[in-house]
């Protein structure tokens, strides 16, 4: 049976099909529907993680008990569970164990592009890269079958384009009959000591020059001659490009990225005039080509930034670009905060106090834009707190009350609990906002160890955060609506103040929270506009449901209007308006 | 069957319903024995950030983006999103467009104004050139937001792609008890002239 699906949907199709029992990944972009669809197969058994290094420990407990286990998560969840997957490569596995990432090249929706196939080859673990929805599925049911046959974790390296990108996709039963997960010891291969650690590390040697020597005649690397004038060593997404701009020259596509078919690159490389490597980010397979002796030209051509497009590739080979309309000059549509979500009066009080404000990410991070502009910092999941008590740190006693770290719920659970453990512990005098709005809203509203249910949408043990908090050594710990602006701001103003570490819970949830119990929209607003002088305060917020409407007389004379059909009813504009010009229809 | 990639761009402001047309469109190329791939960025959609799905189909479809300048058709759910990706199409291009302004932060917040005159901006550059009130038209099937399907019915007059699959299409995306409402929308903007 054929279907349209997204490269996420296909490796959840292809880990099921290899008889995966076990999927565990912490969401992000543009990885997290992978998980999202192993829930449609009973037999896997899926959850989300609080972050990446857990999640990957979970996949290779379940490989060590001998089963088939998935871990999935972006580029930068790699640097969080980088510690397990070094060591991971020199235990090897059990049931095989795959470990796929997704990479975002252009930044659609990340701190970094950083380029994923550097840590296979750092880690010392085999890599495969898909370049399509068909080849997401076979290539992680082969993936299952190279880890058990090399003894290896192998790496599944997707990207936006992939895993965001649909295509036609021939459906595969489930294979059957693979051995029954029991318990075995084994601690010669799987306690890392140093002694143990040194028998395996040789072994992890040899396995990578076999599979090289090996991956010469396995079909997913492909030699396909054409005019042999040019040759083009390439993989992933990039194949599809290069068959699109350049469809006479010969290619040589890799379907395994990790360790490299030496033989067959040699062999390639002497049936073309000249030999280019088309790859996006690093010139991970240049350099290689080049080591070997090989003389190839790659980043002379194609920048090490960004992602590949058609028209990008056409210019790198000075190929002719149609011709196209000219780019309008038009007002820009970023991304907002939904009416009525609960984090806006916290940036808005924060602005109002003048706060220097560690940030973190999550849809909190969009504080950082106009009108609201209260973010300072944003580094990486987990930082806001560290990088508070470190400002607190060198800046006078006046200036430490200006620091604020803001970090959200899932956030805080991914990699806050540490952070704040050390402001306690240093005696830091920052002041912490937890916004907790009962979700990891940013990635799609997934739920984490402090909303209440897991992936499967079982209850589940919903965290206590203040408790939490408390246990850590936390005095003062706040609670406040975050939709009241003044309770906010007075608390906000309180907890800065203080010389001590204190935290700020915020209590409102996500508007878009998917159980309807949790969310509840209030009576819709409106614009009395015989009361509405014009005076723009309401627009300091920057609610999508709250418009500007010009005079229409040339002046800069108007006034606001309430979208009905957008506004929740959470009455943060209300408080703003001094002429009660605001309220419920 | 035509040989040759029919390369489709739907644009839009997040929230808009643009990823189930686009997968509507794609399965519709499937079932008339297309290769068919798309993709867009899903990231911010749900932010109300600007939206661009890319869907191409033919014999054999390789990139899964349609290349800068190539686009055949823009079918643009707003007007200003419509108007910033008229850089995609080839020249000669058509446009199918909803009669629609969603205002941007700048414009809300009373900083900008919302460019006057696209309908015409884009009418001299692309003639073949098709405007619908997609919103009105779907409340006159029974839903306004149907509205996407009006549209799609409209677009579905350009392309290959015989009435029977774009019908079996609907019925596998569209929740049952939308389904007759979606039909009339499909129709209305299929007959549109
Ligand atoms: C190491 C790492 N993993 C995953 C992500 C993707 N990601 C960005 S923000 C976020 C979660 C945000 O949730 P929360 O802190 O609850 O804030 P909200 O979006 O709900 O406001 C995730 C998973 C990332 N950027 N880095």
């Amino acid at each position: 049976m054929k279907e349209i699906l997204s490269g996420n949907e296909a490796i959840a199709r292809g880990a099921f099909e290899a008889g995966c029992l076990v999927a565990c990944a912490y969401p992000g972009t543009p990885s997290t529907e992978i998980l999202e669809n192993t829930i449609r197969y009973k037999e896997i058994n899926s959850s989300w993680a609080p972050n990446e290094k857990v999640a990957l420990e979970v996949a290779i407990g379940a490989s060590f008990g001998g089963g088939r286990a998935l871990c999935t998560m972006k580029h930068v969840g790699v640097n969080v569970a980088a510690d397990p997957l070094f060591t991971l490569a020199y235990t090897g596995v059990r049931g095989g164990l795959v470990l796929v990432v997704a990479d975002d090249p252009e930044m659609h929706s990340s701190q970094n592009e950083q380029d994923s196939r550097n840590y296979a080859r750092f880690a010392k673990v085999p890599m495969l890269e898909p370049s399509d929805s068909q080849e997401c599925k076979e290539f992680t049911r082969l993936a299952f079958e190279l880890s058990e046959q090399y003894d290896m974790p192998v790496m599944l390296r997707s990207c936006t384009r992939i895993s965001h990108g649909k295509s036609i996709v021939d459906l595969g039963e489930r294979v059957t009959g693979l051995p029954l997960p029991k318990l075995e010891k084994n601690p010669a291969k799987l306690v890392m000591l140093p002694g143990n650690a040194r028998v395996r590390h040789p072994l992890v040697e040899a396995s990578l020059q076999k599979l090289s020597a090996d991956a010469s005649s396995m079909v997913i690397n492909r030699s396909e001659l054409r005019d042999s004038s040019i040759g083009i060593i390439t993989s992933g997404v990039c194949y599809q490009y290069v068959r699109e701009v350049m469809p006479n020259a010969s290619t040589l596509k890799l379907g395994m990225v990790n360790p490299l078919p030496y033989e067959l690159i040699r062999e390639f490389a002497s049936q073309v005039d000249k030999l280019y490597i088309v790859e996006e980010l690093d010139p991970f397979i240049e350099q290689q080509v080049r080591a070997m002796g090989i003389n190839a030209i790659g980043k002379e051509l194609i920048s090490l930034c960004g992602e590949l497009t058609p028209g990008r590739l056409r210019s790198a080979f000075g190929l002719p670009q149609p011709e196209a309309a000219p780019a309008e000059k038009l007002p820009g549509r970023p991304p907002n905060m939904c009416p009525g979500c609960p984090h806006r009066g916290v940036f808005f009080a924060l602005n109002q106090l003048k706060a220097y404000v560690t940030g973190d990410i999550g849809c909190y991070t969009l504080g950082f834009m106009p009108p609201l502009s209260a973010m300072d910092t944003c580094v990486c999941m987990g930082a806001s707190i560290g990088m508070a008590t470190g400002v607190t740190k060198v800046v006078s006693a006046e200036e430490k009350k200006k620091v604020v770290a803001v970090i959200g719920d899932s956030t805080f659970l991914h990699t806050g609990i540490n952070g704040l453990m050390d402001m306690v512990y240093n005696n830091s005098p920052a002041t912490v906002v937890i916004l907790d709005n009962s979700i990891t809203a940013m990635t799609g509203r997934q739920d984490n160890p402090a909303s209440g249910f897991t992936l499967m949408d079982d209850p589940a043990n919903a965290i206590n955060i203040p408790l939490l908090c408390k246990s850590l050594g936390v005095k003062n710990i706040r609670i406040v609506n975050p939709l009241d602006l003044e309770e906010t701001r007075r608390v906000l103003a309180e907890e800065m103040e203080r010389p001590e570490t204190s935290v700020i819970i915020t209590n409102k949830p996500c508007v878009l929270i998917k159980r309807d119990d949790v969310f509840q929209k209030g009576p819709v607003y409106a614009v009395d506009s015989e009361k509405c002088t014009g005076c723009r305060a309401c627009l300091k917020i920057g609610c999508p449901a709250i418009e500007w409407r010009p005079a229409g007389d040339g002046s800069k004379k108007g006034k606001a209007y309430i979208d009905p059909l957008l506004c929740t009813g959470c009455d943060v504009c209300r408080q703003l308006c001094k002429f009660d010009a605001i309220g419920s229809r | 069957m035509n040989e040759q990639i029919t390369n489709v761009l739907l644009v839009g402001v997040g929230g808009q319903g643009i990823l189930l047309a686009s997968e509507i469109l794609s399965e519709a190329a499937m079932l008339a024995g297309y290769d068919v791939k798309k993709s867009e960025i899903h990231g911010m959609s749900q932010r109300g950030g600007s939206v661009v799905s890319h869907v191409r189909y033919g014999k054999q479809v390789f990139s899964p983006i349609v290349p800068e300048g190539e686009g055949d058709i823009l079918f643009g759910f707003e007007l200003m999103e419509t108007c910033r990706s008229l850089p995609l199409l080839k020249p000669g291009g058509t446009v199918v467009a909803n009669d629609l302004k969603i205002s941007p932060p700048s414009v809300l917040m009373g900083q900008e104004l919302y460019p006057e005159g696209l309908v015409e901006r884009i009418k001299a550059r692309f003639p073949d050139f098709l405007l619908l009130d997609g919103q009105q038209m779907a409340g006159s099937a029974g839903n306004v937001r149907a509205a996407n399907t009006v549209l799609l019915g409209a677009v579905s007059r350009k392309l290959d792609i015989a009435e029977q699959h774009w019908m079996k299409a609907l019925e596998k995306m569209v929740p049952s008890k939308a389904l007759d409402v979606n039909r009339k929308a499909f129709q209305l903007g299929r007959d549109y002239k």
